[in-house]
Formats: C-alpha cells, structure tokens, sequence
C-alpha cells in the first residue's frame, strides 16, 4: 500500500514549462491547499492515516454529524475529506488544523503517482474504448462499419470468454498514473507541476503522492 | 461560486506563464519574410543558425505560441516550427511584409516559382 506523503488537489489544467535552455515540459498543474483536520492512530483505529480536506464547506451544506466532527476537530469544515494512510512517525510530525506546505512534501524532479477519475464518456464502442479499427466502409460492406468483428467460435468453447473486449462504460473510473515527475512546487501558491497529463478533467480531485514503485518514495537519495 | 473559481482557476495557469513571455521580439504576422536566429548547442558548443523564409502559420496562445517559417532550399520545401518564446530564439528580423488574405498559407505548398511568391506590401 503506498504510504508515501502526499496531498489531494484540484487538477487546475496543463501547460508548460520552458527551461532556461530552451526546453519545453508539458506539465499539469495542481493546486493542493491541504489542512490536516483529524487523524487515524493504531491504537484507536487499527491504522495510521491523515485527514485532509481542502476547500471551505458553506455551514449550511454541512450536515449535523459532520459538523460536530469538525467542532470537535477544531477545523473549519472542508468541502473535500480524504484519508491518506502513512506511516505513524509521518503522521507524528503534523497537527491537526495545519496547513500542509506542498514544498515540504514534495521536491523538483521526485517521482509521484497521481490518482484521479477519468472523464467518463459514456456507454461507448469498441473502436473508441479499445482502439478496434472497425469494419470496411465500402466493398460491399452493410451496416458493419463500427462492430468489432467476431467474438468467439462456436461449439469449442459454446461461450464468449471473460473479459472479451466489447462496448460498454468508459471513462468515469478511478485511475492512477504512476511515476511522473515532479517538475516544479510553488509553495506561494500551494501548487505543483506534474510532468505530463494526470486522469480527470479541470476541477476534478486529484491525489498526489510519492511513487510506491519508486525507492525513497521517489525521491532522491540523499534527502 | 463555481464562476469565481474557474476565473481564478485561468489565472493560475496565466500567471504561470506570464514569466516565460518576451517583450523583445519584434512584430510580425502570416505573409512577412523573417529571418530567425536560433542558438543550437552541439556538444559543449553554442552556435546561431539564421532561418529565413516566409512565416505561414502562427498560433496564438500565450507563451505556447509558436510560428511557422517556410522556405525552399535547393528547390525543396523546408518549414520549420518555432516556439515564439523560447529562449532559443536569438533575434527575429522582419525582412519585409506581405499581403495576404488569409491566416494560414498552407496554398503555397501546392505552388511553386512564381506562383508560390506573397505580395509585398510596399508594392501595394
């Protein structure tokens, strides 16, 4: 399970960073202004997390149970809450209430993994979700230009085998990218520039953490 | 709410780019004949290139705006697409400004010798 740090954020759109020496890195940016607002410990829960919420939730919108928890907490009440499990040592480092600082988190050229939900599209066909190349247009074809073709044989097996690849919904659906690198934090701001595009559409929650395939949570060695 | 967000949201990402802009190159549009400097490192050594040919294309957006310069080199076509605020780019000289009638000029592809020229403007 990936432990690394990380935050949850707003996929704010993409665009690029031009390096002093001419080089273009396309790049998404993330605006992560996290609070801490509770926490999970082993002995009262059985793991060890952190609570983050981002965005102020309106008094109206905030329901009596949550809003005793955030009484209790000592937290304005946040639109977004999102457990993130860590290590307990991790967890020991922050308050709750505290604002998480995206440059203590994070650092240029670490590695992370971005979890987000895709746009979903639909209830879609194969040449769209799985890149079929369709049917013939012309040549005597009729009414077969999208289908995908045959699905199977007929007595051997007498079945269509699981997982075939037919139409169906896509998109809409919790996705990771793994292994992006961090291109630039901008702690003024609470933003981050990930290499390249992360899942889900502009607005859409996003969580940043450090790559769980990487070593050092894909950072550099010596930090 | 939700508007107030997405405005801010746009700025986020027009902030960010509003440090790679540059102010020192001078103006030109589809139809001009430019000639672009461009600095490429071989190695450990930096050298400028000059490109000169006829700008065919620009697209606006910002920092990510690039243009296109054609020109024909030993009787074959060359374009080639620049990143109008790259760092790369030395100087940019406007040799002389064309008439044209339309944004892109993609027609001069087709066309060769006399047929593939721009109006000038001081000919008008």
């Amino acid at each position: 399970m990936n432990q690394n740090p990380g935050v949850i954020g707003r996929k704010i759109g993409m665009t690029q960073v031009i390096e002093a020496d001419g080089t273009v890195i396309p790049c998404t940016v993330v605006q992560a202004a996290v609070t801490v607002v509770g926490k999970r410990t082993q002995e009262k829960d059985g793991y060890d997390a952190l609570i983050l919420g981002i965005e102020p939730r309106k008094e109206k919108h905030t329901n009596k149970p949550l809003a005793g928890f955030y009484k209790k907490q000592g937290v304005e009440p946040k639109r977004v809450l999102r457990e993130l499990r860590c290590a307990a040592e991790y967890a020991a480092g922050f308050e709750v209430g505290q604002q998480l600082k995206v440059d203590e988190i994070f650092e240029q050229g670490q590695f992370v993994d971005v979890q987000g939900v895709t746009r979903g599209r639909g209830f879609t066909g194969v040449m769209r979700r799985h890149n079929f190349a369709g049917a013939k247009s012309s040549h005597g074809s009729h009414e077969y230009k999208r289908h995908g073709g045959s699905i199977g044989s007929n007595m051997t097996p007498g079945r269509v085998l699981p997982g075939k690849k037919m139409a169906g919904q896509y998109g809409n659906e919790t996705m990771s990218i793994l292994n992006q690198r961090v291109v630039r934090v901008l702690p003024e701001e609470n933003l981050i520039l990930v290499r390249g595009g992360i899942p889900g559409s502009k607005n859409g929650l996003v969580v940043v953490r450090g790559a769980v395939k990487k070593k050092n949570g894909g950072k550099s060695a010596q930090s | 709410m939700a508007t107030e967000a997405t405005t801010s949201k746009g700025n986020i990402i027009d902030q960010l780019e509003s440090q790679y802009l540059r102010s020192d190159l001078p103006q030109f549009r589809v139809g001009d004949q430019v000639a672009v400097h461009y600095r490429i490192v071989e190695g450990d050594k930096t050298r400028v290139q000059v490109f000169r040919g006829l700008v065919i294309k620009r697209s606006r957006g910002g920092a990510r705006s690039t243009f296109t310069v054609r020109k024909t080199s030993f009787s074959v076509g060359v374009e080639r697409t620049f990143m109008l605020h790259s760092p790369r780019i030395e100087a940019i000289e406007v040799l002389s400004r064309g008439v044209v009638r339309r944004a892109r000029l993609f027609y001069l592809r087709n066309l060769t010798g006399k047929a593939a020229r721009v109006r000038d403007q001081r000919d008008r």
